[in-house]
């Protein structure tokens, strides 16, 4: 018995430690590791969540979960940069400028649609505040742990701060404009109050930021020197002045694009993605002397007039001029197959499979700066991959499973068809929820959106799907 | 994908020649060595196409090309029929948020008279931009209230209602009552659009069920005394004339279609049902997103729908996470006849998708192919000049570099009405002036000192 006791430690003493939830061993994959190549008939072992090795014919830890791939393909989880899933509410639209704000109070991981993502393949989700304030809230970026019940447990740990800007139709709308829809006549209600708004919170901000450094070194030397007075909103603003704070920036119009960037520019700000930016590719040479980014939709046009003189074109363009580009998703349908919206870019500008592939993976971790652990299959980064039957570029293409953390998440094959975390009490047998495209119903989602932007309708769990475009 | 410079370098060449010919013309033409998609006759492997006037009118591996023809080589490349979305409002609206712009909903709730046809621009910006992806025809549909109006099948190329018109395809919509539980559909499960109110829905729905019958009853009536005074006017007064009324009469006459809008499981019942009883002669079910969970009642009861789209979440929080990419296929597999519609108005362009989905989550190439073609075009009756590539077939087809349904495909050429339709779309020219915007500037322009 003892002896027995003995070989089982020593064989574990072997393999350094015993299996968790976080190791599999995927084998014989097709690997599409996005920053090195594409990797035929190759072993990706996932020890404690992180990608530990990467070859062929992979000695297997003993006691692991080994996953036959054969004739599969596996790409890194696929990141969502614009997304409003998981969020119980999502626009504070009670003033122009609501820094203070911030989505990570509102995540709810009973969404049905974090799992909806996760079998289209997604892993990590950039979950936004909505678009009716210049300066809106704090956004969240989440990993799809889908069934943890503890928001705080999606968290992305150690992802950089964001906020959301919006730009345009929206924010005027939502503030300036009288009328049936909703503005309550204060500034902005045109482009040119929009910049005004952010120049006066980026002065604003700047002054708090000095005023409190002033304050912080006299105190060292006069204890009795008096501190300037907190202010939550400008301590955001201060913030996104030092660099702590990524903007990300709801846009259309090249013009008001082009604006942010001298705004920003002015103040020293040099991060910046600018989110939708149908119009993008019009200023593209800028953009990228600028260094900032883009994340788009792969087609979404004329929904509104400020999205009317768009291409599909513009991610190949973006791409083509050397901004970072992404495509998101804006949307609980559409979060589901980003593999094919990266594939419209093949269509659309002939983009190859890499460069396609890189617009839902290393690029939008490059945008949440999250690019050292996500977006590529690298060893030392998270074990957060996803396993297609076919290549995910194409249109046949069938997402199989799902890791987040080296932990499956997400299997086609044995998954129950009712995912939902929480069944309500209250709902009855045939309870009818969202048709989520909408389309069909209400002339584009993006009306209620609008409508949520100007009224802060909460987003309830099963409008997980309504964008904020 | 690795055919990608191929791909790019005979879309250049192609381009080269529209650009010198941008005007779309009819003639002689003949695609050679092509593969040929008939969908109602198989493949033909390097086979010869020709094209007169507005028709085609031979189809084959040994073909006489007649002299004078214009020979367009499709070696590589594959001809199909041009595509069918079986619902749009495509020409109907510009910009979704513009109201000014937005023709597709009239005032009240019973206007069948309305007719598509009559508001649908040809010269909408969507329309080149749709044709690039294959699609040549639509159904374009009005919508809201009870009975919305009647909707078209155009073709998308023309300059007016009559060179557009496909067939005389025309379908009078049915919005079929829906018993609304918590959240109602398209709303927001309780929230500020979940059509939340005080009443009772079992009332409302009651309302509706009763509303529609009278409507109907109405409709019978009218054309009864109709019918009446046509066989024999004689010392009779001539019956009062009621427009919505006039507008149902095809449909009691069994000569149009009654397009029947309906998505949940008790509705399409309900639908089933009253159809039934209310003997429509012509009908076809629109959207049956929920039509899996009856699919054995739709082919027992013989109905055709028109399915879609499939890019959508599951109708309810409890279903598979798939169940809008498959509900075609499984509808299908039942034997219930389908056909494949995408619900857009701009991006009707991602009807190939919608079908390359369909056929991935189990409907299967061939049937998804049958579903944007031939099927529709049989479920209104126009097969005889739609839907595949056969000798008196009007000339609707296209040329692509390979699977139109695959997201890397490229659309070479497309015929609409024997028309050699340029593909430009003001999407290609804004990836054409953007590219590389500034390859005309001499030296980059100079940057002002602010406070001027």
């Amino acid at each position: 018995m003892k002896i027995k006791l003995f070989i089982v430690a020593l064989g574990l003493s072997l393999v350094g430690h015993s299996v968790s939830a976080q190791d599999v061993l995927i084998r014989h994959a097709t690997v599409l590791t996005i920053t090195k190549g594409t990797l035929a008939d190759t072993d990706v072992l996932i020890r404690d969540g992180i990608i530990a090795e990467i070859g062929k014919g992979l000695r297997a830890p003993r006691g692991i979960e080994e996953v036959d791939a054969t004739g599969q393909f596996l790409m890194p989880g696929i990141i969502d940069a614009h997304s409003h899933i998981a969020l119980s509410s999502v626009n504070e639209g009670s003033s122009p400028v609501t820094a203070e704000v911030t989505m990570e109070d509102v995540v709810d991981p009973y969404d049905i649609g974090i799992y909806r993502a996760l079998a289209g393949g997604v892993t990590t989700s950039h979950t936004m505040h909505g678009s009716a304030n210049v300066i809106g809230g704090q956004n969240e970026t989440i990993k799809h742990r889908y069934g943890k019940t503890d928001p705080d447990d999606l968290r992305f740990v150690g992802a950089p701060r964001t906020i959301k800007f919006a730009l345009g139709e929206n924010p005027t709308r939502s503030h300036g404009r009288r009328g049936s829809q909703g503005g309550g006549g204060i500034v902005p209600a045109t482009r040119m109050g929009v910049e005004q708004v952010l120049r006066s919170s980026f002065e604003n901000g700047k002054r708090y930021m000095e005023a409190w450094d002033a304050y912080r070194l006299a105190v060292k030397t006069n204890p009795r020197a008096v501190s300037p007075e907190y202010n939550d909103r400008l301590e955001v603003m201060a913030d996104i002045l030092r660099g702590e704070i990524l903007v990300h920036c709801h846009s259309y119009r090249a013009d008001e694009i082009a604006m942010l960037m001298r705004v920003l520019k002015d103040f020293g700000v040099t991060k910046v993605t600018f989110q939708h930016a149908n119009e993008a590719f019009k200023v593209a040479p800028e953009l990228a002397e600028f260094g900032a980014s883009a994340s788009v939709f792969a087609d979404w046009w004329s929904y509104k007039m400020e999205v009317y003189y768009s291409t599909a074109y513009n991610a190949a363009i973006l791409m083509r001029n050397g901004v970072l580009t992404s495509i998101n998703s804006d949307s609980g349908e559409l979060n589901r197959h980003l593999y094919h919206e990266a594939a419209k870019s093949q269509r659309y500008g002939g983009l190859t499979d890499d460069e396609a592939l890189s617009m839902i993976t290393i690029n939008p971790a490059t945008q949440l700066g999250i690019q050292d652990r996500v977006g590529s299959i690298e060893i030392g980064k998270d074990g957060d991959v996803a396993l297609y039957d076919s290549h995910p570029l194409s249109v046949y293409a069938i997402p199989m499973q799902t890791y987040v953390d080296g932990k499956k998440y997400f299997d086609r094959l044995t998954d129950a068809d009712d995912m939902r975390i929480q069944v309500s009490p209250t709902a009855s047998f045939s309870s009818y929820e969202t048709q989520i495209t909408g389309k069909d119903h209400f002339h584009g989602d993006n009306e209620i959106i609008d409508f949520e932007d100007l009224f802060g309708v909460a987003a309830e769990a099963t409008t997980s799907t309504s964008t904020s475009n | 994908m690795n055919l990608l410079l191929t791909i790019v370098l005979a879309f250049l060449t192609l381009f080269q020649q529209q650009e010198q010919e941008q005007k779309a013309r009819q003639g002689t033409y003949a695609i050679t060595n092509a593969r040929i998609e008939t969908v109602s006759d198989g493949t033909i492997e390097n086979g010869t196409i020709v094209i007169q006037g507005d028709r085609i009118i031979a189809v084959g591996k040994n073909v006489v090309i007649p002299p004078g023809a214009e020979i367009i080589d499709g070696t590589g490349m594959r001809v199909y029929p041009g595509m069918i979305d079986s619902g749009t409002s495509l020409g109907l609206t510009e910009i979704g948020s513009i109201a000014e712009t937005d023709d597709t909903n009239e005032i009240g709730d019973i206007t069948p008279h309305m007719d598509a046809l009559t508001a649908i621009n040809p010269n909408a910006t969507a329309i080149p931009v749709t044709r690039l992806s294959g699609v040549t025809t639509v159904i374009s549909e009005p919508a809201g209230g009870m009975f919305p109006g009647t909707a078209a099948m155009i073709n998308l190329f023309g300059y007016t209602a009559e060179q557009m018109q496909a067939g005389n395809a025309k379908m009078l919509i049915l919005q079929f009552p829906v018993k609304r539980t918590g959240g109602g559909f398209g709303g927001g499960g309780g929230g500020r659009f979940g059509n939340r109110s005080d009443s009772d829905p079992e009332e409302e729905y009651k309302k509706a069920m009763a509303k529609l019958n009278e409507v109907w009853d109405r409709a019978e009536l009218y054309n009864r005394i109709e019918e009446a005074y046509a066989a024999n006017p004689q010392g009779k007064e001539r019956p009062v004339y009621a427009p919505e009324m006039d507008a149902i009469r095809p449909v009691l006459a069994g000569s149009r279609t009654l397009m029947v809008k309906v998505d949940e499981e008790a509705a399409i019942l309900a639908a089933l049902e009253w159809v039934k009883t209310r003997k429509i002669q012509k009908v076809v079910f629109s959207g049956v997103s929920e039509g899996w969970r009856v699919a054995d009642k739709l082919a027992e009861a013989g109905i055709s729908c028109l399915v879609g789209p499939m890019l959508a979440t599951p109708t309810r929080g409890s279903d598979r996470y798939d169940r809008a990419y498959a509900n075609v296929g499984l509808l299908a597999n039942a034997g219930v006849k389908v056909a494949i519609r995408s619900g857009e108005s701009e991006n009707v362009r991602n009807l190939p998708f919608n079908a390359g989905f369909a056929a991935a989550y189990g409907l299967g190439k061939e049937a998804a192919l049958r579903a944007v073609t031939l099927a529709p075009a049989e479920m209104f009756g126009i097969d005889n000049d739609f839907g595949s590539l056969s000798v008196g077939k009007k000339a609707n087809l296209f040329i692509s570099d390979g699977d139109p349904f695959e997201t890397s495909t490229n659309i070479l050429a497309l015929f609409i009405d024997g028309f050699n339709v340029p593909i430009e779309s003001r999407h290609l020219d804004l990836y054409k002036e953007f590219l590389d915007r500034d390859a005309g500037r001499l030296k980059p322009v100079e940057v002002l000192p602010a406070g001027n």
